[in-house]
């Protein structure tokens, strides 16, 4: 009766690993990376690696080991950057002024934070955890003590139980978009007073048939509040009018980039997009997807509503899958890195590879082949070597940890976020242990 | 099967004893819909060898007997059923074959319809609505379609304007409706949900108000009806404090032909009423939002 295999839901969720985040301050005057619990930023300004002040531990002890575990979401606050946040399964939310990186706030969450959010004003932070629940923090009630860890996030909106993978402010503001693994994208105004809850939604952007992994905005003169595009699961980026929930356009960046569905049922040649980040002038996008190895620009048409491949720029020379992309809006670098929290026959805990590319804008749509995206040389890069030797951990890893990295990457995202189908027998065999029918059957 | 029917049989055998069983833990009480319709519980399978055995002889009905179901269905679990990508990719020929107006739109959702006694009720009462009703469980699901199948053979011309899908209001409700789409939506007779850690389980929750104002055009009403006290004051106080939603006064109470059938047309209602229960409604109307 005991059948081997019935347990390895189980063993899975034991082996999950945390993908690597980067974020770039948006005046470039930092970059960030999290690779498991690890946070590790460089101060590009002045050209050296930033140690952390932990309002907690003042001593100095061990100053990158600030969260306890997997961390989920970082993220610089949108206008001035004085604001960075980091947040994840440890269940805190760390508030850090990024000016002296002191953690100037940590809030205690009850559950495991899968997304954060900072209105461009900084006066508030949003949470988000894994049971759906979206929380507010008010950031002006704490910026006089420093560390104060008994803040509290007030509940305001729910998904009802759904992971939420990623929470934004729109552009002005006046909203908050929240997406969920049950493939909605929900846009509920966010009112003068937060903290009595954000009861009025605008919108739902129904169209992906899997989960939402990422959202990012891009502008326009027709649209100066700006347009919503989603990654998904399934396969592609889609835009939206994100005031109504119009779907308006739908790029299969899977299919485009040669990922073509031959094995339907198994759904394994389906990619998930991993992350996306847009040019401040919305018209270029880049595209992180699940076992691509490099990147895919898209080009947006803002006036025609329209998304399409621009180019692909692959990174074969050593396999670099990107887990997550950053680029502050004043430079036209995109930061990318690549990295797992932890990797089973290795002694790298914690690894992550940074990779960059320049000119990531686009001036001028007619120059569509003289596009000059490049991917920059190590020595080349902002920083050069002591960034790498910060962000990464150490100067130069092994090509074969990279591709086992690279292998473990490729289904990082959808193992977390993809509903199980588990086969009859196996249910069946759940629901024999089941409680309630074992005390009938005594 | 067997230890299944087994233990159905020693469940349901002696019903004094299932009342002890059920009473003796108080506050723990549990609610046994689906344990006990059906009195025949001896001759289960039936041994008429007619056409369809599902369907009674005298009325052409289909028997509840036959689509038992387990009395609860956890809301917090994955879903692997069909769920419409978007609103305006709701099949209405296949639920509503004889309507022909493509544009009309559900106007009425009865969210937990469990055996759809308020679907039918309504249907006469607004013959030119189209309601639908969602339930999670699977076979009162299919009992209820059968039923409206039913009744559309035995009455001809009637009954066009009701459907039911199987599906989780608690998730998919924005997959079904569009903003403001729904005129009234009914939560009659919903699982208690005792618990303080399975509350957020409850169909009436503060976040699950927001979809359904969403859902609900202002002005739209909302019927909520109970039969525990607590639950019933529990959703109450969801839709006082929400800002959505206002209280309908006592006139427009009365003068609401939906809020007579509330008690009355459910078979949970009608339960109720046969065991002299009392009811705790709560009717609220969408109202527009606090201006900016």
């Amino acid at each position: 009766m005991e059948d081997p295999n019935i347990d390895d839901g189980d063993q899975n969720r034991e082996t999950e690993i945390a993908p690597a985040l980067i974020a770039v301050h948006p005046a470039h005057q930092s970059v960030a990376v999290a690779v498991g619990s690890d946070l590790r930023v460089f101060n590009l300004q002045e050209g050296c690696a930033v140690t952390l002040g932990d309002g907690d531990d003042l001593d100095g002890k061990s100053s990158t080991n600030v969260h306890k575990d997997s961390i989920r979401a970082i993220r610089y606050g949108a206008n001035n950057g004085t604001l960075f946040v980091s947040a994840g399964d440890d269940k805190l939310v760390k508030i850090w002024a990024t000016t002296t990186w002191r953690c100037i706030s940590t809030v205690v969450s009850e559950k495991k934070v899968s997304a954060v959010a900072i209105r461009s004003d900084g006066l508030f932070v949003c949470f988000a955890d894994k049971f759906g629940v979206v929380y507010v923090v008010d950031t002006q009630g704490i910026s006089g003590e420093q560390g104060s860890t008994n803040e509290k996030g007030i509940p305001i909106l729910s998904h009802y139980c759904s992971i939420i993978t990623s929470l934004e402010f729109s552009p002005d503001s006046r909203f908050i978009i929240s997406a969920d693994r049950d493939f909605k994208i929900r846009v509920s105004v966010f009112p003068k007073n937060p903290l009595d809850g954000a009861h009025e939604i605008q919108s739902f952007c129904l169209g992906h048939t899997e989960f939402v992994s990422c959202l990012a905005f891009v502008f326009g003169q027709d649209y100066p509040q700006g347009l919503l595009i989603s990654g998904s699961g399934d396969s592609t980026v889609r835009l939206w009018d994100f005031t109504c929930g119009a779907l308006l356009d739908t790029c299969a960046v899977g299919t485009e980039a040669g990922y073509l569905e031959t094995d339907g049922k198994e759904g394994e040649c389906r990619p998930a997009v991993t992350d996306l980040c847009a040019t401040k002038d919305g018209s270029l996008v880049a595209v992180a997807l699940q076992s691509l190895p490099g990147i895919m620009l898209l080009s947006c048409d803002i006036s025609a509503r329209t998304l399409s491949v621009l180019k692909v720029v692959s990174i074969s020379e050593d396999p670099f899958i990107p887990t997550s992309l950053g680029s502050g809006s004043l430079k036209q670098f995109l930061w990318m890195v690549m990295g797992v929290s932890s990797l089973q026959g290795s002694d790298l805990a914690c690894l992550a590879r940074v990779r960059v590319l320049s000119g990531f804008s686009k001036s001028n749509i007619a120059t569509l082949e003289e596009h000059k995206a490049s991917l920059l040389d190590d020595k080349d890069i902002p920083g050069r070597e002591l960034v790498l030797q910060k962000l990464q951990g150490t100067l130069s890893i092994e090509k074969e940890v990279l591709s086992s990295a690279a292998e473990a990457v490729k289904t990082a995202m959808r193992n977390l976020l993809i509903k199980k189908h588990y086969p009859v027998e196996k249910r069946e065999y759940r629901k024999r242990g089941r409680n309630d029918r074992k005390n009938k059957q005594r | 099967m067997y230890v299944y029917m087994y233990v159905w049989h020693k469940f349901c055998s002696n019903p004094v004893q299932l009342l002890q069983r059920t009473c003796s833990k108080p506050g723990k009480r549990r609610r046994k819909r689906g344990r006990r319709i059906g009195k025949g519980s001896g001759n289960m399978m039936g041994h008429e060898s007619n056409v369809n055995p599902t369907l009674s002889k005298s009325t052409g009905l289909p028997r509840k007997r036959f689509y038992r179901a387990r009395a609860h269905s956890n809301p917090l679990s994955d879903s692997h059923f069909p769920v419409p990508v978007a609103p305006s990719q709701f099949d209405y020929s296949s639920h509503y074959p004889q309507i022909s107006n493509d544009s009309k739109k559900i106007e009425f959702a009865d969210i937990g319809c469990g055996f759809g006694g308020l679907l039918i009720s309504l249907s006469t009462l607004f013959p030119a609505t189209l309601m639908i009703g969602m339930e999670l469980r699977d076979k009162v699901t299919e009992y209820v379609k059968e039923r409206i199948l039913a009744l559309r053979t035995g009455n001809p011309g009637q009954y066009q304007n009701i459907s039911v899908v199987r599906t989780n209001s608690m998730k998919y409700i924005p997959n079904y409706f569009e903003k403001g789409q729904l005129k009234k939506m009914f939560f009659l007779f919903p699982d208690p949900h005792f618990k303080e850690k399975n509350h957020r389980r409850r169909v009436i929750s503060p976040y699950l108000l927001d979809e359904y104002a969403y859902a609900l055009a202002v002005g739209g009403i909302i019927y909520t009806i109970t039969d525990v006290e607590e639950l019933g004051e529990w959703m109450k106080s969801c839709l006082e404090r929400h800002p959505l939603f206002e209280p309908l006064t006592v006139q427009e109470l009365e003068d609401d032909p939906v809020v007579k059938l509330l008690s009355t047309a459910t078979e949970e209602g009608q339960k109720v009423a046969r065991n002299g229960g009392q009811t705790y409604q709560a009717v609220y109307r969408r109202r527009t939002g606090p201006i900016e």
